[in-house]
C-alpha cells in the first residue's frame, strides 16, 4: 500500500441479488474513499443499499446468490480477488465489524473472554495467557464495570449495553485499522446509546481507526461522522464533509430528508414530508432514483442517472438541477 | 363523519371541563414462574401505581426507556391486559365496574394503534373488509360501512378506488400504517392510543403521519395518547408528557415547560442523551452510566437512586411522591429534591 493511497478505495461497486423470479439491485455504482483515521457515515432508509454497501466490504454477503462488480481496495489489498485464507485473515484483523444486534456476534456457548482471546490467538498467534490479558484489556478499554469477572460471564449474562461494549471489545481486540458499523446503537435505548457512540468516538480517536459508521437516525450521524453520504435507490445521492451535509445540503432527498426529521421546538410547524415511498429495488425507476417523489423533476431527471457534480469543497451530489449552479 | 350513522352512546358526556380520561392508581404485576411445581419466583412490577388524566382534544406523550411500562399502561386502559389495581374513568365513567360502563363500550370509545401495522391487520382480509369489520359488528349495514370505509381512507390519504381490494401484505409500512390508523376511527372513538405509531418506519415516512394524525386530531377532535421512546416526536405532538421510569411517573407536566426547565434528574439526563443536531456542539458527555435496571427488584426508594448523580440516603429510604411543583402550574414531579423539607441536602428549605 503506498502512502498516497487511501485505506479504503471503492469504485463502481454494484451488489446485485438473484431471487428465484426477481433480482434486487441493491447497489447500483457506489464510489467513495476513506484516509486512515477518517469517520464516515452512510446515511439512508431502509432499501437504500447503505448496509448491503458496507457488508460488501467483507464479503459477508452468501456468494451464492450475490453478484458483485467494480473494485474495493483496503489496506491495498484487492478484496474481490483475495482467497478464503487470506480473507479470513483480513477479517477481525485489518477490518472489524459491529452489529445492531450482539446476541447474533457472539457464540452463546463459549464466555465472552474466551472468545476475545480466540480471536487474538487465531490472528496475532499470541499463547493463551496473553490473549487472556489482551482480553481483559479490552474489556477495559470499552468502560465493562469489574472487568475481570464479566470476562468469564456468558452473553446472555450481559445487559444490551453491556453486550454492544462486549462486541466492541471483541471488533477492536486486534486493533483494526477499519472499523465497520452496522447500526448499533439502533436497538439502544436514549441514554444508552449516547453512551455507546461517545465510546466510540473516543475509541476512534485514541486508535486512529478509520471507521464506516451506518445509520438511518440523522442525529446519530451528527454526533460521529467527519464525512456523510447519503445513499438513496442503490447510490450515493450526496456527500460532504458533516458540517456541510447538516447546514448546506444541495441534493432535494437529502434536504427532504432533513426536512422531514423532527427535532428541537417544530410544535406547530408542518413537516416537510417527502411524498410517497422508497423505491423498489427489483424495480428501480429509469435515471434518478429519487425523481418519482421529487418536488423538481423534471424531463433530464428520467433520462439517465444524473452525474456526480462537485457542488462545494469536497461536496458532491447527483442531480441534474445543480449542474449549471456548480 | 358525515354518512350520518353515528352509534348510540356517541353524545359527549359530562361536559368540557371533565377529563377524557382518568386513570387512577394503575398497577400490574406480572409472575415469573419457574423451579418446581411453576411457582411464582419473581415479579416484574411493570406499573405500579400511575394516576393521569387526559383532558378533551388533548394529546399526551408517555416517554421513558425500554421496560418503563409505558406499553403495558397504554394495554391496561384498553383492557388487554387486566389491571390489579386501580380504575379507569372514560368520560365520567367508571369502566368495568357495575355503575359503569362495561369493557365493550369501552373500547367503542377508545381504539389502539400497534407499532407493528404488518401484525396487526389481519393478513387474510382485505383493507376494506378490515376497516369495515367494527362498524358491521356493531350494527352498520353492509353498505354504510363501505361508505364509511371509502371516506376513512380518503381521509388517512389512500385513494379507496386503489386500495379497498387490496392485502396488508400488497402495501409499504406507511400505507399499513394509515390503514391502522383508519381502523382505528372506524367507530368514531373519542381517544385513540398510539404505542409508538411512527417507531417502525423510514423517516420520510414517520413525517407523513405525523402530519396525518395532527390533521386528523384537528378535524375529527380527537384525544391522543401517544407512547413513543423518541422525545423529539412527543415534543412534536404532545400537549403535556408523562416521564416513566421502571413503572413509576417521575414527571409530568405541559410539553415545553418540561423540555425547557426539566425537574426530575431523570427528565434532565432522558434530554440531555438526545443526540445533538447540530455538528457545532457535539454532546461531550454521557448524562448517565450503565443501563437502566431490571424492572423485577427495582431499587427501594426512589427508584432511579442507582443512576441518578443527587441520590442520598433519603432517597434509598423513602419513595418519593409525585406532587406539583412550587411555582410550576400543572408541572408535577416525584423527586425529593424538588420537595421541601423531604430530607434530602438539595431540597428547597
Amino acid at each position: 500500500m503506498s502512502p498516497s493511497e487511501p485505506l479504503v478505495d471503492v469504485r463502481d461497486l454494484e451488489v446485485r441479488f438473484a431471487g428465484r423470479d426477481r433480482v434486487v439491485h441493491a447497489v447500483n455504482g457506489v464510489t467513495f474513499a476513506l484516509a486512515a483515521g477518517e469517520v464516515l457515515t452512510i446515511l439512508g432508509e431502509s432499501g437504500s443499499g447503505k448496509s448491503v454497501t458496507l457488508r460488501a466490504l467483507l464479503r459477508l454477503h452468501p456468494p451464492r446468490r450475490t453478484r458483485i462488480a467494480g473494485s474495493i481496495r483496503i489496506a491495498g489489498q484487492d478484496v474481490l480477488a483475495l482467497d478464503a485464507q487470506r480473507l479470513s485473515d483480513l477479517r477481525g484483523r485489518t477490518v472489524s465489524m459491529i452489529f445492531q444486534e450482539p446476541m447474533l456476534a457472539f457464540d452463546p456457548v463459549f464466555t465472552v473472554g474466551h472468545q476475545i482471546a480466540e480471536t487474538v490467538r487465531r490472528h496475532e498467534g499470541l499463547g493463551e495467557q496473553a490473549a487472556r490479558m489482551r482480553a481483559l484489556e479490552m474489556l477495559e478499554r470499552v468502560q465493562i464495570p469489574s472487568a475481570k469477572r464479566r470476562l468469564a460471564a456468558y452473553p446472555h449474562e450481559m445487559s444490551g449495553g453491556m453486550r454492544q461494549r462486549a462486541m466492541i471489545a471483541l471488533a477492536l481486540a486486534c486493533r483494526p485499522a477499519l472499523l465497520l458499523a452496522d447500526e448499533p446503537t439502533t436497538a439502544l435505548d436514549a441514554t444508552v446509546q449516547i453512551q455507546i457512540l461517545l465510546l466510540l468516538r473516543e475509541l476512534q480517536r485514541e486508535l486512529g481507526m478509520a471507521m464506516i459508521f451506518v445509520t438511518h437516525d440523522v442525529g446519530v450521524a451528527v454526533e460521529v461522522s467527519d464525512r456523510v453520504a447519503v445513499m438513496y435507490g442503490g447510490r450515493i445521492v450526496e456527500s460532504a464533509p458533516l458540517a456541510r451535509i447538516i447546514q448546506a445540503p444541495r441534493h432535494p432527498y437529502t434536504v427532504g430528508l432533513l426536512g422531514s426529521t423532527v427535532h428541537g421546538s417544530m410544535r406547530g410547524r408542518r413537516l416537510t414530508a417527502i411524498p410517497g415511498a422508497p423505491p423498489d429495488l427489483a424495480t428501480l425507476p429509469q435515471g434518478c432514483a429519487f425523481a418519482p417523489r421529487c418536488p423538481h423533476a423534471a424531463g433530464p431527471c428520467t433520462a439517465a442517472v444524473p452525474d456526480e457534480l462537485v457542488v462545494g469543497p469536497g461536496h458532491h451530489a447527483r442531480c441534474v438541477r445543480l449542474a449549471n449552479a456548480a | 363523519m358525515a354518512d350520518g350513522s353515528a352509534l348510540p352512546g356517541d353524545v359527549d358526556r359530562a361536559g368540557a371541563a371533565q377529563p377524557r380520561l382518568i386513570v387512577r392508581g394503575l398497577r400490574k404485576y406480572f409472575p415469573i414462574r419457574g423451579g418446581l411445581f411453576n411457582r411464582r419466583v419473581a415479579t416484574v412490577q411493570a406499573v405500579d401505581g400511575v394516576s393521569f388524566e387526559v383532558g378533551k382534544g388533548e394529546t399526551l406523550g408517555i416517554v421513558g426507556e425500554s421496560g418503563c411500562g409505558k406499553s403495558t399502561t397504554a394495554r391496561l386502559i384498553i383492557r388487554l391486559i387486566a389491571p390489579d389495581e386501580g380504575e379507569t374513568i372514560l368520560d365520567g365513567e367508571p369502566v368495568g365496574t357495575s355503575d359503569g360502563i362495561g369493557i365493550q363500550e369501552m373500547r367503542r370509545h377508545v381504539q389502539m394503534v400497534f407499532q407493528d401495522s404488518y401484525a396487526s391487520l389481519n393478513p387474510r382480509l382485505t383493507i376494506e373488509d378490515s376497516i369495515a369489520f367494527a362498524p358491521r359488528v356493531h350494527g352498520l349495514s353492509a353498505a354504510t360501512a363501505r361508505a364509511r370505509t371509502h371516506d376513512l381512507l380518503a381521509k388517512v390519504g389512500l385513494e379507496p378506488g386503489l386500495y379497498v381490494r387490496r392485502y396488508p401484505h400488497e402495501l409499504s409500512g406507511g400505507q399499513r400504517q394509515r390503514v391502522n390508523i383508519a381502523r382505528a376511527l372506524a367507530l368514531q372513538p373519542k381517544l385513540v392510543v398510539l404505542d409508538e405509531p411512527v417507531s417502525a418506519l423510514d423517516k420520510s415516512v414517520e413525517a407523513q403521519v405525523l402530519n396525518l394524525l395532527l390533521d386528523l386530531k384537528a378535524g375529527l377532535g380527537l384525544t391522543y395518547i401517544f407512547i413513543s421512546h423518541d422525545l423529539n416526536v412527543v415534543r412534536y405532538v404532545s400537549d403535556r408528557v408523562l416521564v416513566m421510569y421502571l413503572g413509576k411517573v417521575v414527571e409530568t407536566g405541559p410539553v415545553d415547560a418540561l423540555y425547557e426547565q426539566p425537574l426530575h434528574p431523570y427528565t434532565q439526563a432522558l434530554l440531555s442523551a438526545m443526540p445533538s443536531m447540530d455538528p457545532a456542539h457535539r454532546t461531550e458527555k454521557p448524562p448517565l452510566t450503565g443501563d437502566p435496571p431490571n424492572p423485577i427488584n427495582p431499587p427501594s426508594g426512589c427508584r432511579f437512586r442507582t443512576r441518578c448523580a443527587f441520590a442520598e440516603g433519603i432517597c434509598a429510604e423513602r419513595e418519593p411522591a409525585l406532587a406539583e411543583a412550587s411555582g410550576r402550574p400543572a408541572q408535577s414531579v416525584a423527586c425529593h429534591m424538588s420537595r421541601p423539607g423531604s430530607g434530602h441536602s438539595k431540597a428547597p428549605s
